[in-house]
């Protein structure tokens, strides 16, 4: 997440997330610098509610976030079971239907 | 991925994060194109800044305020990304002020009345529009992402351009030479704004998707948008052939390329002063960026 | 509530956020150059609602009270004239003061018996809760280094001006300083005067028009 990471002798780096409106998943919005957790809080609302854009900011040290880059290796051996496309029911539904006689509902 | 794979996987709409791997050259290309934007707009803030201080409705003072205010904003968007890509910006800042970093043509410029106030905020800021929304495309997902925010933002800066023109083109006589005034004073770097037109095939900031959109492209949709804006005013431009071709190409008397290039080298007429202005702004305040920021936890 | 009172509360705002809003574009760093710039059109916000109720008693509008009188006919208090461009010390003294200060006379507009005057107190004391903030924020962060205090003691006098005697007593238990001598609201720095012409240079060039 950015190559300036570590001891900087700086301000401290601050991801800000927003959700846009009640209810919706908070998303990444930006990062600013400032010294403390009182100061990135007054930034974060200029930043990203001066225009009342944001419903709600959740604001975090970068340093506590943990990037994750390949969130699984599920490709190796195949999980269809795992997956819409691995359960074919067409085929057995058309089957079980004649053999009880029925159609299909209009 | 080697150069080449990397060239093939932007050019197919591939994205690149602040922690991928990616050709130095990349990086370095990054860095110079953006670090220029973010200069841009904190050289932008010094031309208008002065006019809050004669707003002549308290309604403009709070706009200009809040537009000069929004492109501070910018800068900080912005630097925060060159800073990710790994150049600082107290550097950043260091670069500008020593002339060793270029801003656009337009922010070496004088604002001499109210007049320029208008036409900055409706035209100079249609041209920039122009270019960023194209940005939007960039192969640098961060960048990208705040071009999005500050397009947004600049939205309501044309509004406000737009608001004064109309204002003042509507009001007295003196009022109106105001606005056609600082066209003729305008015209000349606006037309420069895009750069010169260069071949997209040679130039890696193409290769690389960092930009999308050529010189002349952003040039001729500049025109097209803006000036029948500008004639359905009763205004002139300042430019006897220009002209909208059968082809719908517009036909323009060639800009000063050599004023463009004098201007972002650091000589135009306004440079030395504003960059003084910077450092010596920058100096007065460095004790509190040390007592705030050099002991942060 | 009086027209005089209602145009000492406007013309404290404008001026204030007139001053403040120098600093936009070289204050100590871009996130704060931000937040003080809101900070600066809320207080001319602030002032243009002053002024839309001063102008009904007065049979004018905002724009007329704010640019077309003379300097000598604004009541504004010396504390907000001052310059500070440049001095983050001074400026976050005077700051941290006046939101002392304006919050102790925004308290008593509250039980106005004007309701319009109350009315508008509510809505102000709301958006200042961050103004508040940030300048605690930043007297907290200054509060040891030597040219914050020296400005907080050279403004004090200054500060306690903003308030009408009465209510002077509270910004001292606020601060925790002792009373002494104001500078009081009558007559104006030699400040005034240059910064009126700036502020009225373009609306004098075409008297009367709209802008």
């Amino acid at each position: 997440m950015g190559a300036a990471r570590g001891a900087r002798g700086r301000g401290v780096i601050w991801e800000v997330f927003r959700q846009e409106r009640q209810g919706q998943p908070f998303q990444h919005g930006g990062s600013l610098e400032a010294p403390d957790l009182v100061f990135a809080e007054a930034y974060a609302r200029e930043f990203y509610g001066r225009r009342g854009e944001s419903f709600a900011l959740w604001i975090v040290p970068r340093e506590s976030v943990e990037e994750v880059r390949e969130p699984y290796v599920a490709d190796v051996f195949d999980r269809d079971y795992r997956r819409v496309d691995g359960y074919s029911l067409k085929v057995k539904l058309k089957e079980a239907r004649e053999r009880a006689g029925t159609s299909e509902p209009r | 991925m080697n150069e080449a794979e990397f060239e093939a996987y932007v050019q197919d709409g591939g994205q690149v994060e602040a922690g991928d791997a990616m050709p130095e050259d990349y990086r370095k290309a990054l860095v110079k194109f953006i670090e220029m934007h973010g200069n841009s707009e904190l050289m932008g803030v010094l031309p208008e800044r002065e006019w809050i201080l004669r707003a002549p409705t308290l309604q403009r003072k709070l706009a200009l305020t809040s537009k000069v205010q929004d492109e501070v904003g910018h800068a900080q968007l912005i630097y925060r990304v060159v800073e990710d890509l790994g150049k600082p910006r107290e550097a950043c800042l260091d670069d500008l002020v020593a002339g060793k970093t270029k801003f656009h043509n337009v922010f070496h410029y004088p604002t001499k009345t109210w007049g320029d106030v208008g036409v900055i905020a409706w035209l100079v800021d249609a041209a920039a529009i122009i270019s960023q929304k194209a940005l939007l495309k960039c192969s640098y997902a961060p960048y990208a992402r705040i071009m999005k925010k500050i397009c947004w933002e600049e939205s309501f800066h044309i509004l406000h351009g737009r608001d004064v023109i109309l204002t003042m083109m509507n009001g007295t006589d003196e009022q109106r030479e105001l606005v056609q005034e600082a066209l003729n004073r305008w015209w000349g770097p606006l037309m420069q704004f895009h750069g010169n037109p260069i071949p997209a095939e040679n130039d890696p900031m193409y290769r690389w998707r960092i930009k999308s959109q050529a010189n002349e492209e952003a040039r001729q949709q500049f025109l097209d948008g803006y000036v029948p804006q500008i004639w359905e005013l009763g205004l002139t431009v300042p430019d006897s052939k220009l002209e909208k071709g059968k082809d719908g190409v517009w036909a323009y008397s060639e800009p000063d390329w050599d004023e463009l290039k004098r201007v972002v080298t650091g000589h135009g007429p306004e440079t030395e002063r504003r960059l003084g202005f910077r450092q010596a702004s920058r100096e007065e305040t460095a004790w509190v960026r040390r007592a705030v920021l050099a002991d942060a936890a | 509530m009086s027209a005089q009172e209602l145009l000492s509360l406007a013309d404290d705002e404008l001026i204030l956020g007139w001053r403040n809003s120098e600093w936009t574009g070289i204050a100590p760093f871009l996130e704060e150059d931000v937040a003080f710039s809101s900070i600066a059109q809320t207080e001319i916000g602030h002032a243009r609602a002053w002024y839309e109720l001063a102008a009904k008693e007065l049979d004018t509008d905002a724009d007329s009270l704010a640019f077309d009188r003379e300097p000598d006919e604004y009541l504004c208090a010396p504390l907000v004239e001052m310059r500070m461009a440049g001095d983050w010390a001074r400026t976050i003294a005077r700051h941290w003061l006046y939101e002392t200060a304006d919050r102790i006379r925004i308290q008593v507009l509250l039980n106005s018996i004007d309701r319009e005057v109350a009315g508008l107190a509510e809505k102000i004391d709301r958006e200042e809760t961050y103004h508040r903030m940030h300048a605690e924020m930043w007297a907290e962060r200054l509060r040891d280094e030597p040219a914050f205090r020296k400005a907080v003691d050279e403004l004090w006098p200054y500060a306690l001006g903003v308030l009408p005697e009465g209510q002077r007593p509270l910004l001292c238990e606020a601060v925790e300083r002792e009373e002494g001598k104001a500078i009081e609201r009558r007559g104006h720095t030699e400040e005034l005067r240059p910064l009126w012409e700036e502020m009225t240079t373009v609306r004098r060039s075409v008297p009367g028009a709209s802008w």
